[in-house]
């Protein structure tokens, strides 16, 4: 345990500045007069909450899951199904979404789980697929073209989301606490024999724990805290659709992964807020961001293995390995 | 009913046929280099887009196509070079980070050079006509045609793979790769002929189809995604594999959507069976697949998972 501590504390550091960082955002957003940085800021760490959870399977348990958006929508959808029978409440909105999410993941991730390598992808690309087209198909929610809110979900009957710093605030709070939770569950037993499974299955069943039960309950977690980042992204948009979990997403969530280094929290989140906040800047500059965005995926893919994580290790700024 | 069922099952077979040429070249690369490659669904629009170009500058449909299988081989070519090559050692994310990239990059050059609104494409004259089928109902020559130049490639890739030199150093590569290349074999060379290989395939798809379908950005996404569904059914590096998936998914989807609410009216109330069965339809093909892989992990011509 003690030798662990040192080598672990600058991505927690790191961690901490961030949040620091990003408990500026509002007043300084408003002290210079461009409060559309808070709504921006607010979709990055809506999205990091969800590069989070996907770091939790990806980055520490192996599996690389090509349908996590999914569990986006699953929380998405909640919310409008749930406010349109008339319950508005945050906390209820997230137990439903998790619920939801929780029991499409340990039936898909029963599946998917017999699978490996190549095929887990594309498995649990075909499980995202048949959720996207569900929720396409489902004209009662608009279908394709997607539902708009009547208005964002209440905390315990106060109106708490309604203004663009509370849905902030609400928004860096459950980021707080998945990272505090995914922090401590990493470093917990199950966080050991997740990572061990992760570096050899076999030595792990040689030394007597079976990785399946360990690595389908880290799906399921997994999947339920993607639900909460679904449920802030339908609060932050007013509007659902099922274009938050087609493909395009998942793949999007991996490259904010690789892009801020897997399997260490911190680099998930960093890699979120970096990716979405170069996709709204180079949006706002021109509307063929998506070529200059491509770009930089391909030349950080062919230049800098191990993503933005592996480059500060690189010039020095981090000690240590994973 | 029977006229309509062999009506929609020739539709199926065609789009199976278009989904095998796509997904021909990409199984290789899967078995072979245990490459992840999302951009390949990138080379099929390509297609469509250069023959679009090529019938708006010659007119011609054949000399287009003709035109457009050398343009894609290098499209191809290009991208190994450059990309690719570089990325075989790296991990899968790696991978799936680069050619993600490339997506938007491609997609988007063609946005720019193209716009974003659809194209189409005349049918040639010789193949605009449609010719009878059991009792009143006709069919289109062109489907027949695209159904006839599929079955010629994969027996001419059967050919190509079961009996010739360059065939049997694929098979070898995709059971042993290090065993090859400890053997003598250049397999980064292998490798660049098959990924060149691949793109045509899916450019000339991407052609030939573009008659039917219009050309637009998004064509290559949804073909993309159900070539991975073939090529994982089929089971990763066996063309075998590929040729019987691709039928049996265009069948399935071409019939599900069609006779899906047909049959649940049997069971259930006319308008809830047609929700029901626009639901299911889409979904149907994903579920196939779910049920192979649960049933046989590798797909049902892979061999057995190692690891």
């Amino acid at each position: 345990m003690s030798d662990l501590r040192p080598r672990l504390a600058p991505r927690l550091k790191l961690a901490l500045v961030i949040f620091a960082l990003l408990a500026v955002v509002p007043p300084i957003a408003q002290a210079i007069g461009e409060p559309f940085l808070i709504v921006v800021a607010t979709r990055m760490m809506v999205f990091a909450i969800a590069a989070l959870s996907l770091d939790l399977i990806l980055g520490y348990g192996a599996m690389v899951s090509f349908g996590h958006a999914a569990y986006l929508g699953f929380g998405a959808y909640a919310v409008a199904i749930l406010s349109r029978a008339g319950i508005n409440d945050l906390l209820l909105q997230i137990l439903a979404a998790m619920a939801a999410a929780a029991l499409f993941a340990v039936v898909t991730g029963a599946i998917s789980l017999r699978t490996r390598g190549v095929y887990f992808i594309m498995i649990t690309l075909a499980f995202g697929q048949m959720a996207f087209f569900f929720f396409v198909s489902f004209s009662a929610l608009g279908g394709d073209d997607g539902v708009a809110l009547r208005a964002r979900s209440t905390v315990l009957g106060i109106p708490l989301l309604q203004t663009t710093q509370g849905l902030f605030y609400v928004t860096l709070a459950l980021l707080v606490a998945v990272f505090a939770g995914l922090y401590r569950l990493t470093l917990s037993r199950f966080g050991r024999v997740l990572t061990g499974t992760r570096e050899s299955a076999l030595r792990m069943q040689a030394i007597g724990f079976r990785p399946f039960p360990y690595q389908l309950t880290a799906y399921v977690i997994a999947a339920c805290l993607c639900a909460i980042a679904g449920v802030m992204l339908a609060n932050q948009a007013v509007y659902v659709s099922p274009a938050y979990m087609s493909w395009h997403r998942s793949g999007e969530m991996i490259v904010m992964l690789v892009l801020g280094g897997i399997g260490s929290l911190t680099g998930a989140m960093a890699g979120a807020l970096i990716t979405v906040g170069l996709e709204e800047g180079l949006a706002r500059w021109s509307e063929h961001w998506r070529l200059g965005f491509g770009l930089i995926l391909v030349l950080v893919a062919l230049f800098s293995p191990g993503g933005l994580t592996g480059l500060l290790r690189r010039l020095n700024l981090i000690r240590g390995g994973k | 009913m029977f006229n309509l069922f062999l009506l929609q099952l020739l539709n199926g077979a065609q789009f199976g046929i278009l989904l095998f040429l796509v997904a021909a070249g990409l199984t290789l690369v899967f078995g072979i280099m245990d490459f992840i490659n999302i951009a390949h669904g990138v080379l099929y629009m390509v297609g469509g887009y250069v023959m679009a170009m090529m019938m708006g500058t010659t007119g011609n449909f054949w000399l287009s196509l003709a035109l457009v299988l050398p343009v894609t081989l290098a499209v191809g070519l290009v991208l190994e070079l450059l990309v690719f090559r570089r990325l075989y050692d790296r991990s899968h994310l790696d991978q799936v980070l680069a050619t993600f990239g490339l997506v938007l990059v491609l997609s988007e050059l063609v946005k720019i050079f193209w716009g974003s609104a659809p194209l189409s494409v005349a049918m040639p004259e010789m193949l605009s006509g449609s010719v009878p089928l059991a009792g009143p109902m006709r069919y289109p020559v062109y489907r027949i045609a695209v159904i006839g130049v599929g079955l010629s490639v994969a027996i001419g890739l059967w050919f190509v793979i079961a009996r010739t030199r360059v065939g049997m150093l694929l098979r070898a590569g995709a059971a042993n790769r290090s065993m090859v290349s400890a053997l003598g074999t250049d397999i980064n060379r292998l490798f660049m002929l098959v990924f060149a290989a691949g793109a045509m395939l899916a450019g000339f798809a991407g052609a030939i189809v573009s008659p039917i379908l219009s050309v637009d950005p998004g064509m290559g996404d949804s073909i993309l995604i159900l070539t991975f569904v073939v090529i994982v059914i089929g089971g990763v590096g066996s063309v075998k594999g590929a040729f019987y998936a691709a039928l049996l998914v265009g069948i399935v989807d071409t019939l599900g959507r069609m006779f899906g609410p047909i049959l649940l009216r049997l069971v259930m109330e006319p308008a809830a069976a047609a929700q029901a069965g626009r639901t299911i339809a889409p979904m149907l093909v994903y579920i196939l697949m779910a049920a192979v892989l649960f049933w046989r992990p590798a797909g049902l011509f892979g061999r057995k998972v190692s690891q």
